[in-house]
């Protein structure tokens, strides 16, 4: 699925982020939960207004995942297995196949806005695809 | 019909208001044919579709992203009628064009991102909350007349 170049190509993204990791996460969940209200359902027990601890902390979990799996791009079935477990039997998020669309969305954006034109065509695409291969392997577990 | 707050009413103006559609729909269109690359399928007759440079420098990718933008702009003047405003154009893309729907929901997502990329930090959440919303409601219209 990913190409050598897709691979560089995410690697110089998350490398672009690096060190703004903690504001990329919280951004990127604010904009979901903003954008897609009913992905709050699955937090009830969060305060979720924008810059609440609760959702940063949770946001550098996300991305910290994420790193994870930009390390392992040739392995992320194995590095993303706990999470997959997780995810699948004791999160029950609604498959991965269509929250990750509403998550990676909003990672995009997040991505876009910081970047501006260096989130070329090809970059949008190799993140793109990034996040289809992340979600695939998060829902490997469900059934 | 649906119902637009004064607040996502002003948050669509405005960023509309800067927008340059010419640039912004050809870099959309572009977009749609890299990242999801089998939406090539309804353009076989747009030439060199080889490349993201290919793509992105196409002369028929740009006129066409200038088309689909500037109709975009009918949804913007009439927020509380896109339907009626697309009766035409859903038909148009069902019996013409044998368009899946699912395609306008892929376009509206990267409408937003390349928006995201134009405007940065003012392309804010509420932003993109609003034209998440309308891009939705825009896929949903295209939608509604197929048969």
């Amino acid at each position: 699925m990913l190409t050598a170049e897709d691979k560089k190509l995410v690697q110089q993204v998350w490398e672009k982020v690096s060190g703004h990791q903690e504001d990329v996460g919280a951004e990127t969940l604010t904009r979901m939960f903003a954008a897609y209200p009913q992905t709050k359902t699955y937090f009830p027990h969060f305060d979720l207004n924008p810059g609440s601890d609760q959702v940063r902390g949770h946001g550098k979990k996300v991305v910290a995942a994420l790193t994870n799996a930009v390390k392992n791009l040739d392995n992320m079935s194995q590095a993303l297995s706990e999470l997959s477990n997780l995810h699948a039997y004791n999160l029950r998020v609604d498959p991965p196949g269509f929250s990750s669309q509403l998550l990676a969305q909003c990672l995009q954006v997040v991505l876009a806005v910081h970047l501006g034109k260096d989130y070329t065509p090809e970059t949008h695409s190799a993140v793109d695809k990034f996040m289809s291969a992340v979600a695939a392997v998060l829902a490997e577990k469900y059934r | 019909m649906v119902h637009w707050s004064a607040e996502e009413k002003q948050l669509i103006s405005s960023v509309w208001g800067k927008v340059n559609v010419e640039e912004c729909g050809a870099e959309a269109l572009a977009r749609l044919l890299i990242v999801y690359p089998w939406t090539q399928r309804f353009f076989s007759n747009f030439g060199n579709l080889s490349s993201p440079t290919a793509i992105v420098g196409n002369p028929k990718v740009r006129a066409h992203g200038k088309k689909v933008l500037t109709s975009f702009g009918e949804a913007v003047k009439n927020l509380d009628n896109i339907k009626g405003t697309y009766s035409k154009l859903s038909e148009l893309h069902c019996e013409k064009l044998h368009v899946d729907p699912e395609n306008f929901r892929l376009l509206g997502d990267i409408l937003v991102i390349v928006l995201a990329s134009h405007f940065g930090r003012d392309f804010t959440p509420a932003c993109q909350c609003a034209w998440q919303k309308l891009v939705g409601v825009v896929a949903h219209a295209l939608a509604r007349r197929y048969h």
